[in-house]
């Protein structure tokens, strides 16, 4: 027993240095180096600014941009207090929010895509995503999206749709994961087109 | 459909292909004497000589176990002081304060029984101090002492007429240093390449685009990811786990990360089979686990892509193409969908992993049912590093007995007889467990003070605790995340872990104690054949017949409620 006890002090010692400081130590030091965007938080700067990260969904509520997916964190969209909705596949609660989502939806593109009903909504553009800072849209809401950014900043619906492109991810390897649009980058490369909008 | 089950194909495929060559290294990794170079092996005698073992000098069972806990105890005794103390001490950058004393003590058992279960969010309330020295540190330590415990439980199988089964601070040793660190260091470079953060800068500030503020947590976390995956642990950097960008970008992190919580539990049946000298009894029990995975991702699968009733009532287009995944999204990430979603759903409950990229909460009836039977079943489906495959062994000595009757023959496996005392281990080890859950969900839901914790109204409510003290118990860590932390249910819980974690060890270091006592008989007519398909579809029955029957009135509480209800 005793013989035991200092035994596993000294392990615990030993391997709390080696395993807790000197590898993470050393581990960061390398990537810092080789990796110093991602291992930064794949930050984005526009004029010197950090404006957010391409990992991390933004609040965006201007109808000239592309809007992200519903977030459950407190508040929307926080990067440093992800979060799970947590309701479960019968909950009144899912039922009032997704019915909520909805129908802010089909105010907002209804203008835009003439004849739009809910059966026309993705399942994601409703639904809040696991972490609430889901950094893609599906590209079928992306595509809802189009016609609303392209028709408040007086693109034309192709050029919209070209940036939509551009900024889909595929599936990594061609097979692996599903395909998203980023938000944050594909608005910022609409504020680059443009330069201007309502 | 087609592309997600081309997926699970790749999985399967890449997963066999890793985890077969993994575990003929790790056989001579546990075999060897003088295993590693002249540079490796002095670290190694520099180990254990300040730490005063002879390595030559093996324990029997109970010194073996005795190691382990007082072990484990001590540090269960440092996890919990230094988040109670984690303002005063370095590497704190946003100034999170001592975390409160009963989510500290669940935490703190949490991650010394290789459970992570998680009543907290860790990048608003763990120090990265506390994060790398007291979390991450037993992400590796805990995951160590399970395959230590398994390496010696093996060599208790192959040994004739021996008392002992091996020294634990070599096997420790061994799995921390030649397995768990290399395998973590590769995968985590590949991760913070494709983007997740390694720095000790604290949280970056943005201006966003339409000008506000936003925090932005960051961390070590590549590292923290890398082992949790690889050691069966599950705990993340982020509160909403393997779902957050930052832990998880990409398709290709995505799917590597799911290989990682299978791929040593895979592994180690391969090395089970070269260490006993029985590889086509190996190949039997792979067999068993991936038919049990198989069916368990073929009915997740499906039943997420189906869509929760909430959902398919609303109107919403989810149907899977034109641009979309479709199906239950909800708590779920674009990029990986519903395949990636739901065969990572299995492999973290197969393991005792527990790691989540999207909320099981809100996982429809079904869907969220396979990880409750998945864990229920012991987590033998593959299983935690070490006590998967030490867990899966108290059923093979159950389905040789229950053979055995069948032909009116004292059963044998591997050439030992099975006999009483080995039946009575082998019992406990399979029904401890499961009958410690149930009875800790009765508790909490017959109880004010559990009902508290209770997120969700109605019959996925009970799923909730039933959840809870499922994946608890068996040291899983995953959740159905709407249920609450209180002081009630975070003590519940790590009675729960504690039990859940040295019961079956100690059982399956018995077991192995005593089969390495006995001699070997030879063949006869008359022995149950334990390399053939007959002994896999023998053994699937027994792992569903035993614990499957036990969660049945349970399930129909809660999953089977509410898939009825509309």
């Amino acid at each position: 027993m005793l013989r035991d006890l200092r035994s596993s002090i000294v392990a615990g010692a030993v391997l709390t240095l080696a395993f807790g400081l000197a590898v993470p130590a050393a581990f960061t030091g390398f990537a810092q180096v080789a990796f110093h965007h991602q291992a930064n938080g794949s930050l984005i700067t526009v004029r010197g600014t950090v404006v957010g990260s391409s990992l991390a969904a933004q609040s965006f509520t201007k109808a000239r941009y592309f809007h992200e997916r519903p977030s459950a964190t407190s508040p929307a969209y926080n990067a440093d207090g992800t979060a799970f909705a947590n309701l479960g596949p019968t909950s009144p609660a899912l039922a009032r929010s997704v019915e909520q989502a909805a129908q802010a939806i089909l105010k907002l593109e209804g203008p835009y895509n003439p004849g739009l009903t809910i059966h026309d909504i993705p399942v994601d553009a409703v639904t809040t995503s696991g972490s609430g800072i889901d950094p893609d849209i599906s590209p079928a809401y992306a595509r809802l999206q189009s016609a609303r950014v392209a028709a408040r900043r007086r693109l034309p619906l192709a050029a919209v749709r070209r940036l939509v492109r551009l900024h889909t991810d595929g599936r990594s390897l061609g097979f692996l994961g599903e395909p998203g649009v980023n938000v944050l980058e594909l608005n910022l490369a609409l504020d680059r087109l443009a330069g201007a909008g309502r | 459909m087609g592309q997600g089950a081309a997926q699970i194909l790749a999985y399967s495929i890449v997963l066999v292909a890793l985890g077969y060559p993994l575990g003929l290294y790790m056989a001579r990794v546990y075999a060897a004497p003088g295993f590693g170079s002249r540079v490796l092996g002095s670290l190694e005698r520099g180990f254990y000589r300040i730490v005063g073992t002879d390595p030559e000098r093996e324990q029997d069972w109970k010194s073996y176990a005795k190691t382990v806990i007082v072990f484990t105890a001590l540090f269960f005794l440092v996890v919990y002081a230094i988040q109670r103390l984690q303002a005063h001490l370095f590497l704190n950058p946003d100034h999170e304060q001592a975390v409160a004393p009963h989510i500290a003590l669940n935490t703190s058992v949490s991650f010394v029984t290789n459970t992570n279960w998680q009543f907290y969010g860790g990048e608003y309330t763990m120090s990265y101090f506390t994060q790398m020295t007291a979390l991450a540190v037993q992400q590796f330590v805990s995951a160590g002492a399970g395959m230590a415990v398994l390496a010696a439980v093996i060599r208790g199988i192959s040994r004739r007429s021996s008392s002992t089964l091996g020294n634990f601070w070599v096997d420790l040793y061994r799995s921390l240093v030649y397995v768990l660190l290399p395998l973590s260091l590769l995968l985590a470079v590949v991760l913070v390449s494709q983007g997740d953060p390694q720095t000790f800068g604290g949280h970056a500030v943005a201006h966003t685009v339409e000008g506000g503020l936003q925090l932005i947590g960051r961390g070590p976390v590549a590292l923290m990811v890398a082992i949790k995956q690889l050691g069966t642990n599950g705990g993340g950097f982020y509160n909403s786990n393997a779902a957050v960008p930052f832990e998880n970008p990409t398709g290709l992190t995505n799917f590597l990360e799911a290989v990682a919580i299978l791929l040593i539990p895979v592994g180690q049946v391969f090395m089970f089979g070269k260490m006993v000298l029985a590889r086509r009894h190996a190949w039997m029990v792979f067999a068993s686990m991936f038919v049990l995975f198989l069916v368990g991702v073929g009915i997740a699968f499906p039943a997420e892509q189906h869509g929760s009733q909430v959902l398919r009532a609303s109107g919403v287009d989810i149907a899977q193409g034109g641009g979309q995944s479709g199906g239950n999204m909800t708590d779920k990430e674009v990029r990986f969908g519903i395949a990636d979603t739901a065969l990572w759903a299995t492999a973290t409950t197969d393991a005792s992993n527990g790691a989540v990229d999207g909320g099981h909460d809100a996982f429809t009836a079904v869907g969220g049912a396979v990880p409750l039977v998945n864990m229920f079943v012991g987590e033998v489906i593959f299983g935690g590093v070490g006590s998967g495959l030490y867990g899966m062994f108290f059923y093979i000595v159950i389905a040789v007995f229950v053979a055995g009757l069948m032909v009116g023959r004292t059963p044998e496996w591997l050439g030992k007889k099975i006999e009483a005392r080995e039946i009575k281990y082998a019992a406990v080890g399979a029904l401890f467990v499961p009958t410690l859950a149930l009875s800790l969900t009765a508790v909490s839901i017959v109880t004010k003070l559990g009902l508290a914790s209770v997120f969700n109204p109605g019959a996925h409510g009970f799923s909730e605790a039933l959840y809870a003290y499922t994946s608890q118990s068996n040291n899983n860590g995953s959740a159905f995340a709407g249920y609450g932390a209180t002081s009630f249910s975070a003590d519940l819980g790590a009675v729960a872990m504690l039990l859940g974690r040295f019961l079956p060890m100690v059982a399956a270091l018995a077991l192995g104690g005593a089969l390495a006592a006995k001699k070997v008989v030879p063949v006869s007519a008359g022995t149950f054949r334990t390399d053939g398909p007959t002994f896999a579809v023998l053994l699937v029955g027994v792992v569903v017949l035993t614990a499957g029957l036990m969660v049945f009135p349970a399930l129909t509480l809660g999953p089977i409620v509410e898939g009825l209800t509309r």
